[in-house]
């Protein structure tokens, strides 16, 4: 007789918003496998049409908690070139800033919270920091830090309000900088001693053969702007977007996923952005890189936890870099009249590329929009991985299987509250909720 | 909340997450609540995920779905105490835009199979489904506020946020006022304070996130926005914003879209 097993995580932790995992095996095989997504959807696309193209910035900022600054970022991105609008080059730096800010909060967010527990066979941050203080102190300090960022340029760290189309509302001082910038000088020797500590931790092995996406822009390590490229050899402007990718069914399930064109699933977030970018690393990122070059001679999704720690030490210097060369902007932000167009925005957001495109009437109000998170885009490669993963764990007990695929899924840092404005709750002829993206 | 500590429980529906990474953003003094409390069921922040009953429950999200809807009955029977923390919860959220629309049509508009689709009409505050016993306002929250809430539930005394508008913190701040000044749509004088008035001190306009204070005058305001130059559908917009779905906010909104605000 054929051994029939299920493996079913009702109600993933851990992880941004509300998701399940449903797999069934039938000898061996992966007869079914869902990872569900039971997050309500909130129609962002649909009630922000009519809205200003003024108010989008804060707008966008509510589809996610973790990282508001990405969907604002992209936001301005797509306004400012349908708009025509030029941003002066202090602006752009203190934009990279801001965005550094976000990379160190998410990233740190994960690596301590949601990823570290797994390493360590704990529940939480709160358990591991009566064992390992030290650790769980370094990584709030350096977390506070990307936060104290984001408070410096937009007042709070969740939905923060300084953005405008065309700069910020208010320019920091060069002193606000330069204390911020004592702040941060010897955070990189911690990101380094944090990073070390998780090295030494039993971080899994999965390496595999994947297609990575990620910006790519000629002078730096991307973040807010670039051609969108892969290790595949694909290399598009952003407005090229749906000439590469497609969003198609999958013929066992209701869901569907985006998809590169003819060759199937990608994953996109750090470790993607690192592997693609390793020549615009900081020094201080390189070595780190390099040290732990073992895991990152194959694509690895497991590594991705070392790829953050390495961006973490990338932010940190990107963010002093813009500190050292800062002279307040003339204007915090650039004039600009509404009028109707379409633009496109890609930036690099803590978990991956995020898409978003623009249409705005003759006076100047949201007309269509479009948002491509990247947990959508991960989707169909978390499936895969998980496919993968699971034949082996057939020899594991029950509750083994399940959190090596709780884990594994976490490596991709999961936002589905983000994905969720996008992703569509449906539910099967036999009532199961399941998960089709737009 | 006997010799053992009592039991906190951080639950969410629908939302962006941001008031549990408020939370969050307590960093240590996050350790110490786990030290006063015992965290039973946080899914975003721990494996441990423990059944009710809760001592305290906060409850992040709108209702937006039959099973959220279920949910949220099932939460406030396991719960001593229920405070809702944010804009969706307490408001309806930026989500609740959709009250007015067509809801259908949209499904129809942006889903092959809006048969799929199992939404209510409607996004709606906790408040509006069970008894809530504190509510802290905000898109997100100020923690700072989480934390006095919670402090006084361990002393057993209610919630005592201020009702107060953004008005009387720009004055506290020493801001100048960006109405007077600088003829800013501001909602500062009809939103609740709690935030710390953190855009006006950015120099730029309130846009009610904490929703509407003690008692507000909105249709006076939408006179002196429309009196400065806005149309009344750009006041009525600027209304139905992130705690749009208020009572206060949305008929002052409905007045000026009907013409006799």
């Amino acid at each position: 007789m054929v051994e029939r097993r299920r493996i079913e995580v009702r109600a993933l932790a851990r992880v941004e918003g509300h998701g399940a995992l449903h797999v069934a095996l039938e000898g061996g095989r992966v007869a079914e496998l869902r990872l569900e997504i039971f997050e309500p959807p909130r129609f962002f696309e649909a009630f922000l049409r009519g809205r200003a193209a003024a108010e989008l910035p804060d707008l966008v900022a509510r589809i996610c908690g973790i990282c508001p600054v990405a969907y604002q970022m992209s936001a301005v991105q797509a306004l400012e070139s349908l708009l025509g609008v030029e941003v002066e080059p202090q602006v752009r730096a203190l934009r990279r800033l801001y965005y550094a800010g976000e990379w160190i909060e998410s990233h740190l967010l994960h690596m301590i919270f949601l990823a570290a527990p797994d390493y360590l066979g704990l529940d939480d941050a709160m358990e591991i920091a009566r064992r390992e203080p030290r650790q769980v102190e370094r990584a709030l300090a350096l977390r506070a830090l990307g936060n104290r960022i984001l408070v410096l340029l937009g007042a709070r760290p969740v939905n923060p309000v300084g953005v405008r189309i065309g700069g910020f509302h208010q320019a920091p001082s060069r002193t606000e900088l330069e204390d911020l910038g004592d702040a941060l000088r010897p955070a990189r020797g911690e990101a380094e001693a944090l990073l070390q500590w998780f090295a030494s931790l039993p971080v899994p092995r999965r390496p595999q053969e994947i297609e990575l996406v990620a910006l790519h822009h000629p002078d730096e390590y991307p973040m807010s702007e670039g051609r969108i490229v892969s290790t595949r050899g694909l290399s598009v402007e952003p407005d090229a977007f749906d000439e590469a990718f497609e969003e198609s069914q999958v013929p066992h399930s209701t869901a569907l996923h985006c998809r590169l064109r003819e060759r199937g699933a990608y994953q996109v977030g750090p470790l993607a952005r690192l592997l693609l970018n390793r020549d615009h690393l900081s020094p201080a990122a390189r070595a780190a890189c390099d040290g732990l070059r073992d895991r990152f001679a194959q694509p690895d999704p497991a590594a991705s936890v070392f790829a953050r720690g390495i961006e973490v030490i990338q932010a940190i210097d990107e963010a002093l870099s813009v500190i050292e060369r800062y002279e307040p902007p003339a204007a915090p932000a650039a004039p600009w009249t509404p009028r109707a167009g379409v633009g496109y925005g890609a930036t690099e957001a803590p978990r991956g590329l995020l898409y978003m495109r623009v249409e705005t009437d003759p006076a100047g109000d949201i007309a269509q929009l479009r948002i491509v998170p990247p947990t959508a885009q991960n989707q169909a490669r978390i499936e895969d991985d998980l496919r993968g993963l699971l034949p082996a764990a057939l020899a594991l007990s029950e509750e083994e299987a399940r959190r090596r695929c709780e884990a594994a899924i976490r490596d991709y840092d999961p936002c589905i509250s983000c994905a969720t404005h996008f992703l569509r709750l449906v539910v099967d002829r036999r009532g199961d909720p399941c998960l089709a993206s737009s | 909340m006997s010799g053992e500590r009592p039991r906190l429980a951080v639950h969410k529906l629908a939302s962006c997450d941001g008031c549990q990474v408020a939370i969050l953003n307590l960093e240590q003094r996050l350790l110490e609540l786990a030290d006063r409390f015992e965290v039973a069921f946080f899914l975003e922040a721990t494996s441990r995920a423990q059944s009710g009953p809760y001592d305290v429950a906060l409850v992040e999200g709108s209702v937006t779905t039959p099973s959220d809807l279920e949910r949220i009955h099932r939460i406030r029977e396991q719960s001593r105490t229920l405070v809702t923390i944010g804009a969706c919860a307490t408001s309806g959220g930026i989500q609740a835009l959709r009250n007015q629309a067509e809801v259908e049509s949209w499904k129809q508009q942006i889903y092959p199979h809006p048969e799929w689709i199992e939404v209510l009409a409607t996004s709606t505050p906790v408040s509006d489904h069970v008894h809530v016993d504190a509510q802290i306002e905000g898109c997100p929250v100020n923690a700072e506020q989480v934390l006095r809430v919670l402090t006084r539930a361990l002393l057993g005394a209610r919630s005592d946020l201020p009702g107060a508008s953004v008005c009387l913190e720009c004055k506290r701040r020493g801001n100048v006022c960006v109405v007077v000044a600088r003829g800013l749509p501001c909602l500062g004088p009809v939103t609740r304070g709690g935030c710390g008035a953190l855009c006006p001190s950015l120099g730029r306009d309130c846009y009610a996130c904490f929703g509407p204070s003690e008692d507000p005058n909105v249709d006076s305001l939408a006179r002196h926005l429309r009196a400065a130059g806005l149309s009344a559908r750009d006041v009525a917009r600027r209304l139905r914003g992130v705690a749009g779905w208020r009572p206060e906010l949305r008929e002052a909104a409905l007045r000026l879209e009907r013409g006799d605000g």
